[in-house]
């Protein structure tokens, strides 16, 4: 039962290998997966570093998009005022697709690698800040007039209450937010191109299409994958593991 | 130590939860609101609180309003942080008026032992039983040392022998704390067995009918004093008779 999933994927895999093999593909249209191992092998070094550069956006968007999220969410927490002058333009944010402000974005900030940030952080922002927005909301009004009868104010009602509350919110949507800033971070880099950063593993998936390197394009679309997976399961662990030292899980 | 006079409140919704109510509260009294689903026992503990203001009349403190602390509230529920420790839940009140956790812990272990909770500072809410929350909760109320205790209906959502045991438990609290507790509750047997004073209120609006003095002493053999049954009784008919 516990091997299942790798059994079928090695089942799978074998499956593609001799359908490509046997089936007469030409490796130009779909490459077997020991031609897109063999790819990676020979360039591992390239590929590896393309896939740090990425990862390297995409962490610097999490914590940026994190930073804005949360301030923006405690400000809006704070002041009717500010919820109704921010809230619509967080959904607008949310609503428009990156492919067709990037351009925009890359234009206007003249750093490539400034650029890509920023546009990852516009997709990764969203869940973290309409969890965040949650969580400061979540506790009970029972425990709002407590913290009212015992005088306390608006400031330590956020730092001792709200903020407290709002953690395992802000964790899940870290989560959701961690595989988007990935996400943005790859379309941000196939918009820019090659006046972009120029480093990405997205960057590499586009040279390599060109050149019609379809083993490498496949190695390095693999590794994308694996590490938006490990992303997943890693802020997912780190986040069950901050939860289970607080004695909420 | 507290008047509450002609007091009305009408939320915005149109209904009328309190009408011309008055109560006085003197110290060391255990006054018990009684009544029906929506006779305004809530609120007026609220009102009591200063949680909420009264439309009509007014709400006096004898010597000025009252400090930070000196009102403890028990909800139904045990409205702990999840987050903190049984310790750091009690700790809560004085932390917001400013004492640091040393100078706090010997007020916070002392109130711990008085509800019996010794020996569970460091678990968190998530692992104790609804009667030992609610214990929690009435420690974190009673840690400022309060003038006066609002229970509002704590403990509805127990089962019944975790109830008689809280309830005995309160008293014993009580007589040593020397607060004065206004407790909310829908149940004669509950006013019953632990007010001086038992307050009955009707709905629609929600108003003081009556009120039903106690000479009771409770102890552990209470609920077998004919006395006892006699005041349920009294209650009872009381309590038809108002909402008739």
């Amino acid at each position: 039962m516990k091997f299942a999933p790798a059994l079928f994927g090695l089942l799978a895999l074998a499956l593609w290998e001799a359908a490509v093999r046997f089936g007469g593909v030409p490796v130009y249209e779909l490459p077997g997966p020991i031609a897109i191992v063999r790819a990676f092998l020979s360039d591992p070094a390239g590929l590896l570093e393309a896939l740090g550069s990425t990862l390297f956006v995409t962490f610097a968007a999490l914590a940026a998009a994190a930073v804005l999220s949360v301030a923006m969410a405690m400000g809006m927490s704070a002041s009717k005022l500010a919820q109704a002058a921010i809230q619509p333009w967080a959904v607008a944010l949310q609503v428009t697709p990156l492919p067709a402000i990037a351009p925009l974005i890359i234009i206007w900030v003249g750093d490539p690698f400034v650029a890509l940030v920023v546009c990852a952080t516009i997709v990764a922002f969203f869940p973290l800040f309409a969890n965040t927005a949650t969580g400061l909301a979540s506790a009970p009004p029972e425990l709002h007039d407590l913290f009212r009868l015992y005088g306390a104010g608006r400031w330590r009602t956020m730092a001792l209450l709200r903020l407290p509350a709002a953690l395992p919110y802000f964790l899940s949507g870290l989560r959701i937010s961690g595989g988007l800033a990935l996400v943005g971070a790859v379309v941000a880099e196939l918009v820019a191109g090659s006046g972009g950063f120029a480093s990405g593993l997205a960057y590499r998936i586009l040279e390599a299409s060109f050149r019609l390197q379809m083993p490498r394009m496949f190695a390095a679309l693999v590794l994308l994958a694996l590490a938006g997976i490990v992303l997943n399961f890693g802020l997912g662990a780190a986040g069950q593991a901050i939860l289970r030292r607080r004695g909420l899980v | 130590m507290l008047t509450v006079s002609h007091a009305g409140r009408r939320f915005p919704s149109g209904v009328e939860a309190l009408r011309d109510v008055s109560l006085r509260l003197v110290a060391s009294d255990f006054v018990a609101l009684l009544g029906p689903s929506g006779c305004g026992k809530s609120t007026l503990l609220r009102l009591i609180a200063g949680l909420d203001q009264p439309d009509q009349g007014s709400v006096t403190w004898d010597g000025g309003s009252p400090a930070p602390g000196d009102i403890g509230y028990v909800f139904q529920d045990a409205t702990l942080l999840p987050w903190a420790t049984v310790e750091d839940n009690v700790f809560l009140p004085l932390r917001l008026r400013g004492l640091q956790r040393n100078a706090a812990m010997p007020a916070v272990r002392a109130v711990l032992e008085r509800v019996g909770l010794q020996g569970f500072e460091k678990a968190r809410p998530r692992t104790l039983s609804g009667g030992m929350r609610m214990r929690v909760s009435i420690a974190r109320a009673l840690v400022t040392q309060p003038r006066i205790l609002l229970m509002d209906e704590p403990f509805a959502a127990l089962d019944e022998f975790t109830r008689h045991r809280l309830q005995a438990d309160l008293l014993a609290v009580w007589r040593q704390a020397g607060c004065t507790v206004v407790f909310v509750t829908h149940s004669i047997y509950e006013a019953a067995f632990l007010a001086r004073r038992i307050v009955l209120m009707t709905p629609r609006p929600g108003r003081i009918d009556r009120e039903i003095g106690s000479a009771l002493t409770a102890g552990p053999d209470t609920r077998l004093d004919p006395a006892y049954a006699a005041l349920v009784a009294e209650v009872s008919f009381g309590m038809a008779d108002a909402v008739r």
